[in-house]
């Protein structure tokens, strides 16, 4: 299915661009020794993670295994119990609008797409650069039109979200997070939602973003992507971070018996 | 049929029933705006904004409206001082309002949560990933969807409140269709059953547009996910 990628490490200019920026050496995302439980069950084990500028980190493992939940804590969608969490240096505010200006600065992608279901397709695009960011209306709309051409859903700009597939939907739904030129973007199973034939037409808009040098902590199930995109997989499983690795170390040489197991069962068949 | 007429040659019916619609617009218009308020208090991440809202609603909601009636007049008139007009008609209507809405806001609140309760969890933490404030997600994504997903709930709290405002006649409101239908049977008491069929068809009248248009509105205004 995936076949029609063209397989390309990440190319040496953005590499360049992001060593550069990467001003005082810090990663752009820093998680460290992150805990946290819903009631009793312990979904969190001393998560310790750091993603550098430019750099595509996958996440993968069993459903339960907390990867949603840790993608959801980077923007405060979840609270942490214990630990930091480090954007740009910062830690990540609790609250106000300290927090509401640093998640304007990190996108996310939904699995349920997620929408604004009373605003057009263009509206959802323009709605947080006008109101957050103060952009006059004209160029927000200008900058709206140009991202839907970009996941190439332009045409239907004036529709509402329900007229959409879900693969266009996801598409918008990745220019909406695009309008906010974030510094880094959180995909939570972007394609685990969509019918089969819809997977292939988002997983090339994310391709194509990781070219261009964004910055991307994706969780999802899709081991192609991972293995032709990522430079760096995260295996968790129970709570925990087992191994991290590029995608050639994780997929071909497993360390942990449990991430052997978990590879055997979706590899094979 | 003579005597039809002649009960309403002598008494302003029509005139009674416009009393009740002018306090079940007023009140409509002060409950739905409080209502909004009590809604944004109990979704507000404010925890004492939360428990204010909940503790007004839970008491408004329990209260028969005839001791908040009552009240109006001898409590917030008589002892408190609370004054709309010299004029006795005037200021009594006002204290009604004022009574009705406090009572039907606790009631707009749950309704207008009923509509909360179908927009999705979703919606609202993709506004908070985008950065938008409490305020901004709840006016631009939440209210909307949240109105439109609670137009017949709405829509029967308002046929409540028509109804209810018969009971404006405990805040000597004398002019409403209550107050001038006892009137009426004292005086005509052989025509008692005639007196109450011309209130009754008067209120069906009235109630049965209303309860269509909130079922067109609820259709057409349906959001579609």
């Amino acid at each position: 299915m995936l076949d029609n990628y063209e397989k390309e490490p990440l190319n040496e200019a953005t590499v360049r661009k992001s060593d550069a920026n990467d001003k005082a050496g810090r990663p752009l995302v820093e998680l460290r020794h992150v805990d946290k439980h819903f009631g009793k069950l312990h979904v969190l084990k001393d998560i310790n993670l750091s993603v550098n500028q430019g750099e595509v980190l996958v996440v993968v493992g069993p459903s339960g295994s907390g990867k949603s939940t840790m993608c959801r804590t980077i923007n405060r969608l979840e609270t942490i119990d214990s630990g930091e969490i480090l954007i740009n240096g910062q830690r990540l505010p609790q609250e106000g609008k300290g927090l509401a200006m640093l998640r304007a600065e990190v996108g996310m992608v939904f699995q349920q797409f997620n929408l604004f279901a009373n605003k057009s397709i263009i509206e959802n695009v323009m709605l947080a650069p006008v109101k957050v960011r103060h952009m006059d209306k004209k160029k927000a709309y200008d900058l709206a039109m140009d991202l839907l051409a970009r996941v190439g859903v332009e045409s239907q700009a004036n529709k509402m979200p329900s007229q959409l597939s879900g693969g266009q939907q996801q598409r918008v739904a990745i220019a909406r997070a695009l309008a906010m030129q974030p510094k880094v973007m959180l995909f939570d199973e972007p394609t685990s939602a969509l019918d089969p034939e819809m997977v292939n037409e988002v997983l090339e808009v994310m391709t194509r973003l990781a070219h261009e040098g964004m910055t991307m902590i994706c969780v999802t199930h899709e081991m192609g992507f991972a293995r032709r995109v990522a430079n760096s997989v995260v295996f968790m499983a129970d709570g925990k971070i087992l191994e991290q690795g590029t995608p050639d170390e994780f997929f071909d040489h497993p360390k942990t018996d449990r991430a052997k197991d978990f590879l055997s069962k979706i590899l094979t068949h | 049929m003579s005597e039809f007429l002649q009960l309403m040659g002598e008494y302003d019916v029509l005139g009674a029933f416009l009393v009740n619609i002018e306090l079940t617009a007023w009140s409509a218009l002060f409950s739905l705006l409080l209502g909004v308020l009590l809604l944004m208090m109990r979704i507000s991440p404010v925890s004492s904004l939360r428990g204010l809202s909940r503790v007004y609603v839970e008491f408004f909601k329990n209260m028969p409206l005839t001791i908040i009636m009552v009240f109006m007049v001898l409590g917030a008139f008589a002892q408190l001082k609370l004054t709309f007009s010299d004029t006795f008609a005037k200021n009594f209507f006002w204290l009604a309002v004022t009574g009705l809405s406090l009572y039907t806001a606790a009631f707009v609140c749950e309704s207008l949560r009923s509509g909360i309760n179908t927009v999705p969890l979703g919606q609202a933490e993709a506004s908070r990933a985008l950065g938008l404030s409490f305020m901004q997600s709840a006016s631009q994504i939440i209210l909307p969807q949240a109105f439109r997903g609670s137009v017949a709930p709405l829509g029967n709290t308002f046929i409540a409140l028509l109804k209810n405002s018969t009971v404006a006649a405990a805040a000597s409101v004398a002019t409403e269709t209550s107050s001038l239908m006892s009137t009426m049977i004292e005086y005509h008491a052989n025509s008692i059953l005639l007196i109450f069929a011309i209130f009754a068809f008067g209120y069906v009248i009235l109630i049965i547009p209303i309860g269509i248009l909130t079922t067109m509105l609820s259709n057409k205004l349906a959001v579609r996910r």
